[in-house]
């Protein structure tokens, strides 16, 4: 058994952020990744950080901007923190190396970025995410931080008490994937989860193959509720052979979008008539599929980006990535002709319900970063806004994990009096699958247990799951499971959604649980047993597929990423709240907790969202 | 790049691995095809997808658990060609279609993870940049050479992370600006163009399992170590004391001179970084400094 104060599981920039806080706090930290940090999804972000810096830009300016791209389902508090620290936290990444893009004057430049109204956007070429990556792992490497590379986790260790209030998380189980050996870590002060978005849970993405919500399920599980899982963004630039991202940098710098016709159909057909292509990304997303829909699209499936006339030299200086990705991987030359574009699933706004510290519902376990919902991205996520989250939140987290005091948070999480109940009728008992419960539950029994106790009992559990899996020589195979419900989100969960549709990758998510109660493990193997992984990464992707759709369901209103065919208005009279799922004994207990509009120094009021 | 480095082109390297062709079936993929043959239903239906174009594809297999993998062996794959098809999609279709043991690390799918870095017809590549349709078949796909398979075509990366961590790649200069005092250093464009390409890395490994020199000597820090030191060394945000002190660490027996110039790293560079070229514009820094001091 491996022991720390703080354990933070994922290596992307929230997890690196988190555990150098954490460690500058005095904690004894440790970083569990199944990736070797450098290889984080985090690592192919683009577009660039938003932090007010300059003159005539200022942080409430940054909070107003996020606040309407949100369509108002952001929480004040959190969206305020987040605009207030991104321009210290962006100064410190400087000041620690990273090789921003520069000004004649040597100042870090910025650009404008979709929905914004200030140009905010301070980037390191089109390759932000890389920079920002590597420039924080350098310093967790300067501080000798201890990190666990290609250790999967498994599960969390967690007590059961009935109210997931009252819980307490002891740690985690970690598999070796090196040598396929399953060993517990022992958390003194709390887990930070930081394991990234659940793009897998989708056919056509930007993200990642290690992108499948593993923090999202183990938290999901351990008794956090999953919060605004509904609103799931798809990013308007996407290549349509790979789903590679083009960054909205591309349109930051002037790029222009054209349907079959040459048509600049943003301001054609008023899908945006102030400002085209840099309306936010819900709306531009839209505007594509609608032009493909109508008739207007190339190939039945893409629209045109053109950067041509940005100009050799600012391609090269500002957008060089982006060459290099058209060419690799659609083979086309960006200086001499448009590149093919379709929305891509790119982010999940909603994620591990967890407020301003970070911290969730179960008392020692905290989520930075894509994988929580803090709640700063509401409805529709801004571009340039998540990197600024991972290092805002995840310092909180790492910090408030370590035991540092951050003042009494204003958001509010778990079932608590301020929650209303939902009684939406399901066409699918979509948890009870009877999973063997062994396997399903990450919490365990009894207030008094001992952590080391609670500790090696989970991992001889997680021991003889990985048995049960692979003694078995037939039955189904993780990959099939995978593709399905994979193709089952896309088709209906997708950018346009219909009651009908959602329903029916509800039942397709609840055949996929049925499936993979017979799945198997076909490579014999403990060397490195990828098979074995992806088995456990599928589970948690029906869990997070699960409670995605199931939050298109009930929430009958279109308002940011999430638009329903039946309800096209935004329904502010019902719907100023937010969707939480918790898991309940493996059935999905679906509740509301009203949206904080109240800032520090004002109300944000919501208003139609034009662009 | 330039023509010069394709002219320094190096002598072709050896595969660590026996380098007999032989093709055999993985138990899997066997036990699989008894499987179809004894089913008629959506199994046909595979069957007559896989009847178009096909992808002839040759894999390295070696596992020391299990007996039938433990001598190292090639095995063969015929994938259904689609275009825009790279090497990473390849070996995912065999793996989610044929046999699932096989294995790889691969996570970005677009040049940055740097986890998919292959030895692909004898050239060291990223499997999801390489387009199947620019080479020969079969396609022989291997583990990087220089460096211990722990399975299938996963590597230890151990040695190539040490060797990272041994240059300090870290900025060095005051940790943390004062929050009261919002202000970023000053960096030139032209500085920052200067260490731009450097900056690029992604940590694939795949410089360090071409160059002769790092096969031969184990302590050689090596080209992306030597790269990731010349990132910091050049960027002027850094003081003089602690370029100097990282020109010491570079400039030791086993660091820049042990470079040979034969700009293996440079030409297998997935990012295009000039390798070869910052070794040895880091010699020339050292004896710069060297000649001050004398």
């Amino acid at each position: 058994m491996y022991e720390h104060d703080v354990i933070v599981v994922g290596a992307g920039g929230a997890g690196l952020r988190a555990a150098i806080a954490a460690n500058e706090a005095g904690a004894d930290t440790a970083i569990v990744s199944k990736l070797h940090p450098v290889r984080s999804h985090t690592g192919a972000a683009e577009g660039g950080i938003n932090a007010a810096l300059q003159e005539g830009d200022d942080w409430e300016l940054h909070a107003y901007d996020t606040m309407k791209g949100s369509d108002y389902l952001g929480d004040a508090p959190a969206v305020e923190t987040l605009a207030k620290n991104a321009p210290e936290e962006t100064m410190n990444l400087e000041h620690w190396g990273m090789p921003f893009s520069r000004e004649e004057d040597g100042r870090v430049s910025q650009r404008p970025f979709g929905g914004l109204s200030y140009p905010r956007t301070t980037y390191a070429g089109a390759e932000t995410g890389h920079h920002l990556l590597h420039t924080m792992y350098e310093q967790v490497v300067k501080r000798g931080i201890q990190v666990y590379d290609e250790w999967y986790v498994m599960n969390l260790v967690t007590t059961d008490e009935d109210d997931p209030t009252d819980r307490e998380c002891h740690g985690v189980v970690g598999y070796d994937v090196q040598s396929g050996t399953i060993e517990g870590f022992k958390a003194n002060n709390g887990v930070v989860l930081a394991t990234g978005g659940p793009g897998q849970a989708f056919d056509h993405t930007t993200n990642a193959v290690s992108c499948t919500g593993d923090g999202h399920a183990m938290a999901y599980r351990a008794g956090a509720p999953l919060e605004d899982m509904e609103f799931i963004q798809f990013h308007p630039t996407s290549l349509p052979s790979t789903g590679v991202l083009i960054s909205e940098g591309v349109r930051g710098e002037g790029g222009i979008l054209y349907n079959s016709e040459g048509e600049r159909f943003m301001f054609e057909y008023g899908y945006a008539n102030n400002s085209g292509e840099l309306a936010s990304r819900d709306v531009v997303a839209r505007a594509e599929l609608t032009e493909v829909d109508e008739g207007r699209g190339i190939e039945d499936e893409y629209v045109h980006l053109d950067m041509r006339h940005l100009g050799e030299d600012r391609i090269m200086d500002r957008l060089e990535n982006i060459l290099h990705l058209a060419e690799d991987f659609e083979g086309v030359d960006g200086l001499v002709e448009p590149m093919p574009v379709k929305p891509g699933q790119h982010y999940a706004m909603g994620g591990i319900e967890v407020d301003e510290n970070g911290q969730t519902c179960v008392s020692g376990l905290y989520a930075a970063g894509e994988c929580a919902c803090v709640s700063v991205h509401g409805g529709n996520r801004l571009g340039g806004n998540a990197l600024p989250e991972l290092i805002v939140f995840g310092k909180r987290a790492g910090r408030h994990a370590a035991g540092e005091d951050l003042g009494a948070p204003e958001i509010r999480t778990g079932y608590g009096d301020d929650v209303e109940d939902d009684d939406t009728e399901l066409p699918v008992q979509p948890g009870s699958a009877g999973l063997d419960t062994a396997s399903g539950v990450a919490a365990d029994g009894g207030v008094a247990a001992e952590a080391e106790g609670m500790l090696e009992r989970a991992v001889e559990r997680e021991r003889e799951r990985v048995d049960r899996l692979m003694d078995r020589d037939s039955g189904i195979q993780h990959s099939e499971i995978r593709s399905k419900l994979q193709q089952a989100m896309t088709d209906y969960v997708n950018v346009f959604r219909t009651e009908e549709g959602v329903k029916k990758a509800l039942r397709i998510i609840r055949e996929c649980r049925e499936e993979y109660q017979n799945v198997y493990v076909d490579d014999p193997s403990r060397t490195f047993n990828t098979d074995l992984q992806q088995t456990y990464e599928t589970r948690n992707l029906i869990d997070v597929a699960e409670t995605i759709a199931l939050g298109a369901l009930v929430r009958d209103e279109f308002r940011g990423a999430h638009w329903r065919k039946e309800h096209q208005e935004r329904k502010d009279d019902e719907w100023l709240k937010h969707t939480l799922i918790s898991w309940n004994e493996g059935d999905p207990d679906i509740f509301y907790r009203p949206v904080i509009l109240e800032g520090e120094n004002k109300t944000y009021e919501p208003k139609e969202r034009s662009y | 790049m330039s023509t010069q480095q394709q002219q320094q082109e190096p002598e072709s390297q050896e595969s660590p691995q026996d380098p007999e062709m032989k093709g055999t079936e993985s138990p899997q993929q066997e036990r699989l095809r008894e499987k179809q043959e004894g089913m008629v239903d959506d199994h046909a239906e595979k069957e007559a997808e896989a009847e178009g174009e096909t992808v002839h594809i040759k894999v390295f297999r070696y596992d020391p658990e299990v007996a039938a993998k433990q001598e190292p062996r090639f095995d063969d794959f015929h994938v259904p060609f689609e275009k825009g098809m790279t090497v990473l999609d390849a070996v995912m279709y065999a793996r989610d279609e044929f046999d699932s043991s096989l294995t790889f690390r691969h996570s970005c799918r677009q040049a940055v993870c740097g986890s998919d870095a292959f030895f692909v017809n004898g050239k060291q590549r990223l499997g999801c940049k390489t387009q199947i349709s620019d080479l020969e078949q079969p396609v022989r796909i291997e583990p990087l050479p220089h460096q211990e398979v722990v399975k299938d075509l996963v590597v230890d990366m151990d040695h190539f992370y040490d060797q990272m961590h041994a240059v300090e790649p870290y900025f060095q200069d005051e940790d943390t600006p004062d929050p009261a005092d919002l202000e970023e250093q000053r960096q030139s464009p032209e500085n920052r163009e200067k260490i731009k390409m450097s900056s690029r890395c992604i940590w694939c490994g795949a410089c360090m399992s071409s160059c002769n020199i790092a096969a031969g000597d184990n302590k050689y820090l090596g080209p992306a170590a030597i790269n990731k030191a010349y990132k910091f060394a050049m960027d002027d945000r850094e003081s003089e004391a602690i370029k100097e002190h990282r020109l010491r660490i570079l400039e030791q027996e086993h660091g820049v001179w042990r470079c040979q110039t034969q700009f293996s790293c440079t030409e297998v560079c997935p990012k295009d970084i000039p390798l070869t070229e910052h070794i040895q514009e880091l010699k020339r820094e050292a004896v710069k400094k060297n000649l001050k001091f004398w």
